[in-house]
């Protein structure tokens, strides 16, 4: 390990592949962050981030605060949705959603007030005095999802540092994709509000040491985050860890974490591994200012930088939009030639999606909106054939065989595509951006995972359908085999009474007692009715694993019936026991 | 407002095949000057036919396959491919034989096969052996003699006539071809002294007249090659590198076999190992597949060379490494991200 002390001590390491692109930042940096505005109505979708959307707390006509609670977390990939400022829920609906199939979900809309009146804040600036496990609840309970684009909960990652050392705590600030400036504006502008986040990200994961990578394009954001360390190293702040800003060199895509763990650790993160398992952890530099508001301001994630650009804006520049703000609404303010504008891309021109149509909010993971003319993102020329020149494969930053995926891909061989590696692809689309044949390869891979991905679950589904199926068979077969065993017994028992009942009758004065008499009744009842318990809990446990397949929300429910009745069963079984016990110990 | 669909990346590098394949044309420019400086009009006349030829070629059998002609045209691998055959042949070679070598390489080994990108060996290389093959006296006996070497070669009108009406074993050739220095090396060295052999006018006062600064300028294209990211320098190197070796281990001692500098700077070496052996088409495609197959090509060049009937060979080194690629590419996978080790598929 390095000695974190000296300025200078990471040694910089390249990876494989990669290209250099014209980065088309300087437009959206003319200007500093401006608020993005007060749009009549936001769109708040339930699901912005990946893992298990949120569940709604509130209901339509309610009447909420800024950074009231709209929607709750489900499990812990999910993370909750606030309300971004006061006003009234006018509707829960399926409406479109940022997402490349125009696709609609489940959203909270909206209306301002104007008021933008705060619910009662805790602020927190002792924080260092918290258990972990407080810290970690209170970034659980403020929403925040990755805003570097992955949408992953912080809470999560943060957690998946439970039982691993960190050696080093990875901030992102390379931001490599062109276009996008909406980090670099942040580091410029709140460069404090980071170290802040950073110092309090490191004591939360107990981190060694802290880097922060930037690209060496962007001297104003060094400069900025040069100088505000400094200030807290005079501080003595909160940020005790060695903690050094690294300049890499720009070459895309260097922000991608495996790349990034590998420019700056010299280690390739091993397939199937997180980082945490090798004692690092990257977090992009938005993401830990946003934890550092949510647990010290305690203010939830509720608004989000994002660069508007592209030729068909007349005012680019970056803008702190509420979550839910409409994207017509954002381009508006931002001059929009809307005859000029051909393709809309939300994210950057390497990664980023376009979207079918403006009608749709600004998310947690909303970095870029990216308003091209025909001239800036001219047509794809046609597909022609692979000719085999490998230079996808020279600039592959997975060191994967893209031309050989693309064949597997098209003659349909998803396996062999699996084989070679094809769900390391991290789908950066530098092979795509210099094939000569200008081949979609991106959208060959994506179209290979989907059918290998369709293809894994249903298998899995097929897979517990044929478990349930033999354990059902199973335990119907001895169900008949005690039943079978039950009656055998019985029968001898009453054979056994019937041949004693002549040696009884022998002895008047050893007469059977009422309670006797009336067991073999009794038990005759107890057994029915766990003949009928039996049948229930086989019916509930059907259901129950039914639902667990389908994920239904009434799961929880079954579980709790199940359980309950397991007791009554129980509860039966003690009480045959019982009525048996006597009886047997009379008949020998 | 609809926008059209599209996806990731959204932006392009405005690299193209054809592009690519212009790059190479202009590469062989050097080589091309120093051929028509030393060896006359020919090689000049046979690169234009050729090119022509397969153009033509390439259009009737693109117009028979029912696709886009022009646009595929556009790519320009026909006339790279009717280029690196008129950079090959003999430049006295009569006009039909070339036509034969073009016709076999663009039809027989690059549409047949299903056209670009599926040609599984190097069409200009099947089209010269197929004419190697066929017509050996033709192809060993047409060979210009090196400017300086005679009397003077043939007047622009005079390499036309020789190459549209003469013949090839017409007698009005034969003061004006010359034996090429590696045929001549191989075939003196078992009869005379290193000493006496170089004496010889093929081989000039550096290496072998002519073909020096031939191979030279092919070095120069391919230099800009490299330069260009057109190619990478795996296949030349280990090319070269195995084709040195072989010749350092068995051929050090210039009194019993060709040496080195010869087998470097005479025959096709360097258009083999910049231009033809790096066709991405036929070739191996990972690097270290690349480096495999480039030292396959260069031992096969030696020993087909030393030992064989032929004296020069890269056509036959090319094909038979174009057989192997499928194994070279299997075995030589590069290991993935985060990967220990290549998985390799059945």
């Amino acid at each position: 390990m390095n000695s974190p002390e000296q300025p200078g001590a990471v040694q910089v390491q390249d990876f494989p592949g990669g290209i250099v692109l014209p980065d088309n930042k300087a437009q959206s940096l003319q200007q500093p962050i401006r608020p993005g505005g007060l749009p009549p109505e936001l769109w708040l979708p339930l699901q912005q981030h990946l893992g298990q959307p949120a569940i709604t707390v509130v209901s339509e006509g309610d009447r909420v605060l800024k950074g009231q609670l709209l929607a709750a977390a489900q499990g812990p990939d999910s993370v909750p949705v606030h309300a971004p400022t006061s006003g009234l829920i006018s509707a829960i609906a399926q409406r479109a959603v940022p997402h490349p199939s125009g696709m609609s979900d489940w959203c909270i809309t909206l209306i301002p007030d104007g008021e933008d009146r705060w619910r009662e804040r805790q602020p927190l600036p002792a924080y260092l005095e918290l258990e972990r496990d407080q810290l970690l609840a209170r970034v659980h309970a403020s929403g925040i999802a990755g805003l570097g684009g992955s949408g992953f909960a912080t809470g999560r990652k943060l957690d998946s540092t439970r039982g691993h050392q960190i050696h080093q705590l990875i901030l992102n600030g390379v931001e490599c994709e062109p276009y996008i400036t909406a980090d670099q504006a942040l580091m410029q502008e709140r460069a404090e509000e980071i170290l802040e986040g950073l110092a309090l990200t490191a004591h939360l994961i107990e981190a060694k040491q802290c880097l922060i990578a930037i690209e060496d394009n962007k001297p104003a954001a060094i400069q900025a985050m040069q100088g505000a360390l400094a200030r807290h190293r005079e501080d003595n702040s909160q940020l005790q860890r060695p903690t050094e800003i690294v300049v890499i060199p720009t070459k895309y895509p260097s922000g991608g974490e495996k790349q990034l763990i590998q420019m700056l650790t010299g280690q390739e993160l091993p397939h199937g591994t997180l980082p945490a398992d090798i004692g690092i952890l990257c977090h992009n530099v938005a993401t830990v200012a946003a934890i550092y508001r949510a647990v010290v301001h305690d203010e939830p994630l509720l608004s989000r930088i994002i660069t508007l650009t592209g030729e068909a804006l007349a005012d680019p520049g970056n803008r702190e939009a509420l979550l839910g703000t409409p994207i017509n609404y954002l381009l508006q303010q931002a001059g929009q030639d809307q005859a000029a504008t051909r393709h809309l891309i939300m994210g950057g021109p390497m990664m980023g999606f376009e979207l079918p149509s403006s009608q749709v909010p600004v998310v947690k993971t909303s970095n870029c909106l990216i308003a091209a003319t025909v001239q800036e993102m001219p047509p794809a020329p046609p597909a022609q054939t692979c000719i085999r020149c490998g230079q996808c494969e020279q600039v592959c930053p997975m060191t994967l065989l893209p031309q050989q995926l693309l064949w597997f891909a098209q003659g349909s061989e998803h396996h062999k595509a699996e084989q070679h590696n094809l769900f390391d692809c991290i789908e950066c689309g530098a092979c795509a951006y210099v094939c000569p044949s200008h081949i979609p390869l991106v959208q060959h891979y994506r179209h290979s995972k989907g059918v290998l991905r369709k293809e894994q679950a249903e298998q899995a589904s097929a897979n517990r359908a044929r478990e349930r199926f033999e354990q059902r068979q199973a335990r119907l077969e001895r169900e008949k085999a005690e039943k079978e065993a039950r009656r055998q017994a019985r029968a001898e028992a009453r054979k056994a009474r019937q041949s004693e009942t002549p040696a009884a009758t022998g002895s008047p004065e050893q007469a059977p007692t009422s309670a006797e008499i009336a067991a073999p009744v009794d038990t005759q009842m107890l057994e029915q009715r766990r003949e009928q318990a039996m049948a229930k809990r086989e019916e509930l446990l059907e259901r129950l694993s039914a639902a667990r397949d389908q994920a239904l929300a009434s799961t929880p429910q079954l579980e709790r019936a199940l359980a309950k009745h397991e007791q009554r069963l129980a509860a039966l079984d003690q009480k045959l026991a019982d009525a048996r016990t006597p009886a047997q110990g009379q008949t020998p | 407002m609809t926008f059209i669909a599209r996806s990731s990346p959204h932006a392009f590098s405005g690299n193209s095949t054809g592009r690519l394949m212009q790059w190479v044309m202009l590469a062989s420019v050097p080589g091309l000057l120093a051929q028509t400086w030393f060896f006359g009009w020919g090689n000049l006349i046979n690169v234009l036919w050729c090119m022509a030829l397969a153009v033509g070629a390439e259009a009737v059998m693109l117009r028979i396959r029912k696709r886009p002609v022009r646009w595929q045209l556009e790519d320009c691998t026909a006339l790279v491919t009717g280029l690196l055959l008129g950079l090959s042949l003999p430049p006295l070679l009569p006009w039909w034989i070339s036509a034969l070598a073009v016709i076999s390489a663009i039809v027989m080994a690059k549409h047949l096969y299903g056209g670009l990108g599926n040609n599984p060996f190097n069409p200009a290389m099947v089209g010269y052996a197929v004419v190697l093959i066929s017509f050996p006296l033709a192809m060993t006996t047409t060979w210009a003699m090196p400017a300086g070497a005679g009397d003077g070669g043939l007047s622009l009108w005079g390499t036309l006539v020789q190459i549209f009406a003469g013949s090839a074993s017409s007698p009005a050739i034969d003061g004006v071809t010359m034996a090429t220095p590696l045929d001549l090396y191989k075939q003196q060295i078992h009869r005379e002294l290193a000493s006496t052999v170089t004496q010889h006018p093929a081989f000039g006062d550096f290496v072998a007249r002519g073909w020096e600064w031939v191979n030279l300028g092919f070095l120069a294209g391919g230099l800009l090659l490299l330069w260009r990211r057109i190619i990478t320098w795996h296949i030349p190197v280990s090319f070269l590198a195995a084709l040195a070796f072989m010749a350092l281990l068995f051929g050090w001692d210039p009194d019993q076999s060709v040496p080195l500098s010869l087998h470097l700077l005479a025959g096709g070496t360097m258009l083999g190992a910049f231009f033809i052996a790096t066709d991405p088409v036929s070739g191996a495609t990972s690097n270290k597949g690349k480096l495999v197959y480039g030292a396959g090509i260069g031992a096969l060049l030696y020993i087909i060379r030393a030992w064989g009937s032929y004296p020069d060979a890269v056509a036959f080194a090319v094909l038979l490494m174009n057989f192997a690629v499928p194994f070279i590419d299997h075995y030589t996978q590069p290991r993935s991200y985060g990967h220990q080790k290549p998985r390799r598929v059945s």
